[in-house]
C-alpha cells in the first residue's frame, strides 16, 4: 500500500460482481482523495451502475473491499453510509414530493444532528433554518422555496435533490448523472454549482455521467470503464486523447 | 400576525369556546353523541399520524382504542385514580403499538393492512375469549366515571367538558409534534422512504414511532370511553370500527389537521342524522362515500385547494 492510498477517503480494493456469467464489475480499484472530484465514464453496460451500487451498499460484492477514512464499509446500508458523511444524488429525481423546498433541506441536515429525543424539543427548523436559506440561495431556488418540492420543474427538482445531498455538508457525495434529463443552460449552472462546493465547502465527489463536455471540465481526474474493468484513467486531457477510451465509445 | 393567521386562530376560538357551551342546548342524548365525537376526535389524531402523515396504513386503531378501554376499565374497578389510568393507557398502546410496527418494516400497502387487520382481530379474541380477566363476550359493566381532585364526574356535560379538554390538549401536543423535526421526518418517510435513508431518515426508528404515538392516542381515547358508556364489550372495537376511523381520517383529508374533526362529524353524527332513513341508512352512507372518494379523493379539506386551483 503507498502513502497515496493511506491517506485516500474512500478506496475501493479489486470489486468484483458477477450476475450469473456476466461479470459487471471485474476487479476495478480507485481511490479519492479527500477534496477531490472524480470521474467515471464508460459507455452503457460498462458497470459504472454497479460499480456505485457496490460502493453504496445497495449491491453485496462477490469480493472486494471498499473503505472510507481506513473503515471496512462494503455492504452497510444507506442510513449507515449517510451518518458517516457518504451523501448521494440518485438518476431519477428524489425529493419529499409534498413537503416545501426549504423542508426538504432541512430533513436532509436534520438527522445529523442531535439525539432523537433533542429533536423532538427542538425548534421547528432544527436550527437550520439559515444553513437551507443559504442553499437555497447558492441554488437560486429562492422564488419556488415555499413551493411542494413535488410540483416543481424536473431541473428545480434535480437542483433541490443534490442541495439536500449536500445540507449537512457530507465528506463524499455521489453524484449518479447529475446532468440526465437537464436543459444545457442548467448543466452550466450545476458544473458552476458544484466547482463552487468543492472548493468552498471541501466537498469530495465522485460522479458518473455521460456528458463529456461536464465531466472534462469539472473533474480533475477521471476513470473510463469498459466491459466491468477500468480501461483508463488520468487527467481529462489524457482521458481525451487515449485512443482504447475512442475506441471504446465508437464501437469495434 | 397576519391578517389570515389572525383569522383562523380566531376562528378556532371561536369554535372552541361553541364547543365548550354547546352542551347547555342539548340534551343527555345529544351530549354523549357529542363526547363519543371528542373520543374519535382523539383516536383520528393518532391514526391521522400513522396515516395521513406517515404514509403507513393501520385497520388496527380498534383494537388499541380496545386496550385503552379494557385497561382503563380494569384499573378503574381495582380503584386505581383516573390521573394514573389514562397514561398507563397510553403507555399500553406506545408499547404494543410498537409491536404492531414490526410488520410495517416489512410489507407496504395492502400487505400491510392485512397485518394490522389481523392485529385487530386478535385483540377482538382476546376481549372475547379471556373471560377471567376481560368478562368474555359480556364484557366489563358499571365502570366509574372518574374522580379527578376529590370530584365525580357524573353529570354528562361535565364528563363531556373534561374530554374536550383531553381532546384539545391532545390536538395541541400533535400539532407541536408535527412542527417539530419529528414531523418532517415522519412526512419524508411517507413521501419518500429510499430518499429519507439517505440522508440519515431511519425510517424503522420513525416508522415505529408513528405507529406507537398513534396507537397512545387511541390508548387515551379507550380510556375516556370505558367511562363514557360505563359499559365495554368485545363488539366495540371490531374491525369494523378499524375501518370507521380510517374512513374518519380519509374523509376529512388524510394528513390535513382537522381531518379527524371533520371525519369524525360525518362518521359518528351522520349516522344519527341519517336515521330517518332506518335500513336505507347503509345504502345512503355507502353512497354518499362512493360519491366523495371519486369527486373528491383528497377528502372533504382538499375543497378548498380544488377550487383555489380552478
Amino acid at each position: 500500500m503507498t502513502s497515496d492510498t493511506m491517506t485516500a477517503l474512500l478506496d475501493v480494493a479489486d470489486i468484483r460482481k458477477s450476475y450469473g456469467a456476466i461479470k459487471a464489475v471485474d476487479g476495478v480499484s480507485l481511490t479519492v482523495a479527500a477534496g477531490e472530484i472524480l470521474g467515471v465514464i464508460g459507455p452503457n453496460g460498462s458497470g459504472k451502475t454497479t460499480l456505485f451500487n457496490t460502493i453504496l451498499g445497495q449491491v453485496a460484492p462477490n469480493s472486494g473491499r471498499v473503505l472510507f477514512e481506513g473503515e471496512d464499509i462494503t455492504g452497510l446500508p444507506s442510513l449507515r453510509l449517510a451518518r458517516r458523511g457518504i451523501g448521494r444524488t440518485f438518476q431519477s429525481l428524489q425529493v419529499f414530493g409534498r413537503l416545501s423546498v426549504r423542508d426538504n433541506l432541512i430533513a436532509a441536515g436534520q438527522e445529523f444532528l442531535d439525539t432523537a429525543t433533542q429533536r423532538l424539543f427542538a425548534k421547528p427548523d432544527a436550527g437550520l433554518g439559515s444553513r437551507a436559506d443559504e442553499m437555497i440561495a447558492l441554488f437560486n431556488l429562492g422564488h419556488v422555496a415555499k413551493r411542494e418540492a413535488g410540483r416543481l420543474s424536473y431541473g428545480q427538482q434535480k437542483l433541490v435533490d443534490i442541495a439536500m445531498a449536500f445540507m449537512p455538508a457530507p465528506r463524499l457525495v455521489l453524484l449518479d448523472e447529475p446532468c440526465a434529463g437537464v436543459n444545457p443552460a442548467l448543466i452550466e449552472e450545476l458544473l458552476g454549482l458544484l466547482l463552487r462546493l468543492n472548493q468552498d465547502q471541501g466537498g469530495s465527489f465522485i460522479v458518473i455521467e455521460h456528458n463529456m463536455d461536464f465531466v472534462m471540465r469539472l473533474c480533475g481526474r477521471v476513470i473510463c470503464m469498459a466491459q466491468g474493468a477500468v480501461l483508463a484513467e488520468g487527467t481529462p486531457d489524457q482521458i481525451r486523447a487515449n485512443k482504447a477510451v475512442l475506441e471504446a465509445y465508437l464501437g469495434d | 400576525m397576519t391578517l389570515p393567521r389572525i383569522l383562523r386562530w380566531g376562528a378556532l376560538a371561536i369554535a372552541i369556546a361553541a364547543l365548550w357551551l354547546l352542551p347547555t342546548t342539548l340534551k343527555s342524548y345529544g351530549i354523549y353523541i357529542l363526547t363519543l365525537w371528542c373520543v374519535y376526535v382523539i383516536a383520528g389524531l393518532g391514526l391521522n399520524l400513522t396515516v395521513g402523515y406517515a404514509g403507513q396504513i393501520s385497520l388496527g386503531q380498534a383494537g388499541f382504542l380496545g386496550i385503552g378501554a379494557y385497561t382503563a376499565a380494569l384499573l378503574a374497578k381495582l380503584g386505581v385514580s383516573y390521573l394514573l389510568i389514562v397514561p398507563a393507557s397510553a403507555s399500553l398502546c406506545f408499547a404494543i403499538g410498537i409491536g404492531l410496527g414490526f410488520p410495517a418494516l416489512r410489507v407496504q400497502h395492502h400487505y400491510l393492512a392485512f397485518a394490522t387487520l389481523g392485529f385487530n382481530m386478535l385483540c377482538f379474541l382476546v376481549f372475547r375469549n379471556e373471560d377471567w380477566l376481560t368478562g368474555g363476550t359480556f364484557g366489563i359493566n358499571d365502570i366509574p366515571r372518574p374522580v379527578l381532585f376529590g370530584y365525580r364526574i357524573t353529570r354528562a356535560a361535565d364528563f363531556y367538558q373534561l374530554t374536550l379538554v383531553m381532546m384539545i390538549a391532545l390536538a395541541a401536543l400533535m400539532a407541536l409534534l408535527l412542527r417539530s423535526p419529528w414531523g418532517r421526518a415522519f412526512a419524508a418517510l411517507r413521501d419518500n422512504p429510499i430518499r429519507a435513508e439517505s440522508v440519515g431518515i431511519s425510517t424503522t426508528f420513525y416508522t415505529l414511532m408513528a405507529f406507537a404515538i398513534g396507537a397512545a392516542f387511541a390508548g387515551v381515547a379507550g380510556a375516556l370511553f370505558a367511562p363514557l358508556v360505563g359499559f365495554i364489550e368485545p363488539a366495540s372495537f371490531t374491525v369494523t370500527n378499524s375501518l370507521a376511523m380510517l374512513l374518519m381520517v380519509i374523509v376529512g383529508g388524510s394528513g390535513r389537521f382537522f381531518a379527524p374533526a371533520i371525519g369524525a362529524v360525518i362518521v359518528v353524527l351522520l349516522p344519527e342524522w341519517l336515521r330517518f332513513a332506518a335500513d336505507w341508512y347503509l345504502a345512503v352512507f355507502g353512497f354518499l362515500i362512493v360519491v366523495m372518494m371519486v369527486w373528491l379523493p383528497g377528502g372533504l379539506l382538499s375543497l378548498p385547494d380544488r377550487i383555489a386551483r380552478r
